[in-house]
């Protein structure tokens, strides 16, 4: 049975190349070249880890941006999308639901698609720059900004807003977790 | 669409077309053992035969050759499922992921021996660091190579000279030798081609350790578990390897697994380049290009055809918000056009991993993914499985073309007659059939519609969508339908295989019966395969015979679905 020996050997070689070698050999380079973005790009506040910046969280209170709504409430341990479709009743009620707290959040300004869709990671930590412009009102009333500093807060937003990259990949976008940080920064919680 | 989503679709395009041609070069000179610029690995090459006792200078017949592949894919298989339900008791699982079950090792295992990647798993929750690395990277990478071995026989009995006699071995029409033409393809081309797409998305933000899943306070205060893992390296090979499946639950969609639009860029560029060089492949290998191009131009015409239907669905009218397109089930970083041109990319080739959720596009953007995979996974298709699929719909082709003006079929000098072309019909048909067939059974039985996530016309497409993926070997979902249950698990891993090896051996049987065969020189008569009009009938043969069987399906589920859509109406 030759070829049930070359099988099994065959088999065990590359398993310890493509399966050993090979991660361990990128893991070095990461190591080595991208330290911060092989271990997750993470942020750490006051010594402790407050996120990542890849990965988007839930932020409900006013004081904060608002993300996009997430089938699985920003619970990283478990990514995952509604996978409802154009003619789902549930993906409709979702929509209706989200819109309708939307405009009660931030008044009269229809919102831009991706703050009523859900992701589809569930984890999206960008919001589309619409998105975040048309929270700065209320995220400066509830701050109690002058209205000096609420055009200072419109800067800020803007300028987290990040082109398509290398000028024609992508789309703009605006990452909430790091302008919500700089927003804690710039305009502590009184 | 703005100017820079059509600079981003030019461009993407442009790389694949400009870069394929001088890869196939490469590659060719690979599998012919000439010299080339990796030529420096020789040793090692030879090593790795000295090592795993290959005689490399033993040329394989058709049974030979088939023989060691699927002895190869049964150990892997039988290892690859036993390390996902022992997981728990072994070492580099710091999540403390439990052992899968029976039925999700099953399917998980399948799923990678047959280059699959259909996941009824979820990468963070149900699979440890060794099961991810050691396992399904492992498979990532020998699955690629055993679908381009099965086209590298395919091709060289198309052009093996029988009068070349009997072989050292004994056999008429030798094949080459199976376990020489997998060490090629994953030393050459696919190992250089990981490191290389590896350290680009390790500096996107792709995650590469062995770190526990680390714990986070949000900025509200909330817990918050970040999984972590060696991903970069294997979402590399998942690419570049025709897999697509997921280091990460959501795939390609997860911030760790696809972090910019950058990275976004080159993982689809990695889906297309080598499925898109193989025709060249073969173009030099059979000793006349204009051969392989006009397989290139037959794959690139229903390809772009998809990916304008596509772009046009997905930003069309909605009816739920009454403005154009959906954002559900799409990242903010990728946007709608980047969202569409990969569900084109990953479902014309074999590939699956899905960067925004299929089951969340409109009626008829998710449809062509669908159609792709209906087709036989050709258009491009899987790593060599593209090749060969296409050569089965040629040697139809031919047939069709000989019986028009009645003579003898024949394909770059060699006869098809009535054994190559039973066996073609047999490789077409099984898929056909058997999609229609499973995917019946899971509308009538409970089990089957237990699964469902959406109502309505839709419901069917995603189980026709599970069944297509599964046969066609693709691996992406309308990922809303529930497969991680008895039911699912064991009719897809069925269908996976069906959709494998139901075409793999009525191949090799083609290679070995044709590769028996005496070259034939060209005549007047001789029915060209290198112009516009075989490029025509070749696509029409594709359309008719894998197509139109779908037709009624999809008039039931995804047209059905249009129509309802623009009245407004939900489920």
């Amino acid at each position: 049975m030759k070829p049930v020996r070359t099988a099994i050997i065959v088999t065990i070689f590359w398993t310890v190349i493509v399966g050993g070698m090979y991660p361990l050999l990128m893991f070095g380079v990461g190591a080595v070249f991208f330290p911060a973005q092989a271990q997750g790009s993470l942020l750490v506040r006051d010594g402790k880890v407050v996120g990542s910046e890849l990965i988007g969280q839930d932020f409900s209170s006013d004081v904060y941006f608002h993300p996009r709504p997430s089938a699985i409430g920003y619970d990283p341990s478990s990514s995952g999308a509604s996978n409802k479709g154009w003619t789902s009743a549930d993906l409709k009620k979702a929509y209706t639901q989200n819109k309708a707290d939307w405009l009660k959040a931030n008044g009269n300004a229809e919102p831009p698609q991706d703050m009523v869709f859900a992701s589809g990671s569930g984890l999206d930590p960008h919001v589309s720059p619409q998105g975040a412009e048309l929270q700065v009102a209320r995220v400066a009333a509830a701050r109690h900004l002058s209205p000096g500093d609420s055009e200072k807060l419109l800067a800020l937003v803007r300028s987290f807003e990040e082109a398509p990259q290398l000028g024609f990949l992508g789309e703009p976008r605006v990452n909430i977790l790091t302008l919500n940080i700089a927003l804690d920064r710039q305009f502590p919680k009184g | 669409m703005t100017t820079a989503n059509w600079v981003q679709l030019v461009v993407s395009l442009g790389v694949v077309f400009a870069v394929a041609p001088f890869l196939a070069k490469f590659m060719t000179r690979v599998f012919e053992g000439e010299r080339h610029i990796l030529s420096f690995l020789a040793p090692v090459e030879r090593g790795i035969y000295r090592i795993t006792g290959v005689s490399a200078k033993q040329e394989m017949n058709w049974k030979q050759y088939l023989a060691a592949l699927l002895v190869f894919n049964a150990f892997g298989f039988i290892s690859l499922m036993a390390l996902l339900m022992t997981q728990e008791w072994l070492p580099l699982n710091p999540a403390h992921i439990p052992n899968m079950s029976w039925h999700l090792a099953l399917n998980t295992a399948v799923s990678f021996m047959t280059n699959t990647n259909w996941q009824s798993y979820n990468g963070e929750v149900s699979a440890s660091y060794l099961s991810q690395m050691a396992g399904l990277a492992v498979h990532n990478f020998l699955s690629a190579a055993t679908g381009m071995a099965a086209a590298l026989a395919l091709i060289r009995g198309i052009r093996n000279k029988a009068s070349e006699g009997e072989n050292s071995t004994g056999y008429r029409a030798p094949l080459g030798n199976f376990w020489v033409d997998i060490t090629r393809t994953t030393l050459y081309v696919f190992i250089p081609l990981s490191i290389i797409l590896t350290i680009f998305l390790l500096s996107q933000g792709v995650v590469q350790n062995f770190s526990s899943y680390v714990h986070g306070i949000t900025l509200e205060g909330k817990d918050q578990i970040l999984p972590m893992g060696p991903a970069a390296s294997q979402i590399a090979i998942k690419q570049l390897g025709s897999n697509g499946g997921g280091f990460f639950g959501v795939n390609s969609a997860h911030p760790f697994e696809n972090p910019t639009p950058f990275s976004n860029f080159l993982e689809w560029i990695a889906i297309l380049l080598v499925p898109v060089a193989i025709p060249f492949v073969f173009g030099r290998m059979v000793k006349d290009k204009s051969q392989g191009r006009a397989l290139f131009a037959a794959k690139t015409a229903v390809f772009a055809i998809g990916m304008v239907v596509v772009l046009v669905a997905e930003l069309g009218l909605n009816t739920m918000t009454g403005g154009h397109g959906s954002m559900e089930g799409k990242e903010v970083r990728f946007g709608i056009p980047a969202s569409a041109m990969w569900a084109e990319a990953t479902t014309v080739v074999s590939n699956g991993s899905v960067n925004a959720m299929h089951d969340s596009f409109s009626p008829l953007g998710g449809m062509i993914p669908l159609i792709n995979i209906m087709l036989g996974e050709i258009i491009y298709g899987g790593v060599g499985a593209g090749m060969y699929g296409m050569l089965v719909f040629v040697f139809i082709t031919v047939f069709f073309a000989g019986l028009m003006v009645g003579r003898t079929p024949e394909y770059i000098g060699k006869k098809i007659e009535s054994r190559e072309v039973q066996l073609s019909v047999l490789a077409i048909i099984g898929q056909t059939v058997m999609i229609l067939f499973l995917a019946a059974i899971a509308v009538v039985t409970k089990a089957g519609l237990a699964g469902l996530n959406n109502q309505g016309p839709h419901g069917l497409s995603e189980i026709l969508y599970a069944y297509s993926s599964t046969i066609g070997n693709n691996g992406s979902a309308f990922a809303g339908l529930t497969v991680n249950m008895v039911f699912y698990n064991v009719t897809l891993a069925f269908a996976m295989l069906v959709g494998r090896f139901v075409v793999i051996v009525p191949v090799l049987a083609i290679a070995g019966s044709l590769g028996a065969k005496t070259p034939i020189p060209p005549s007047v008569g001789t029915f060209a395969t290198n112009n516009t009009t075989f490029v025509v009938l070749l696509i029409i043969t594709i359309i008719i015979l894998a197509g139109l069987n779908f037709f009624p399906a999809l008039t039931l589920g995804p047209i059905l679905e249009h129509f309802l859509m623009l009245k407004g109406m939900v489920f």
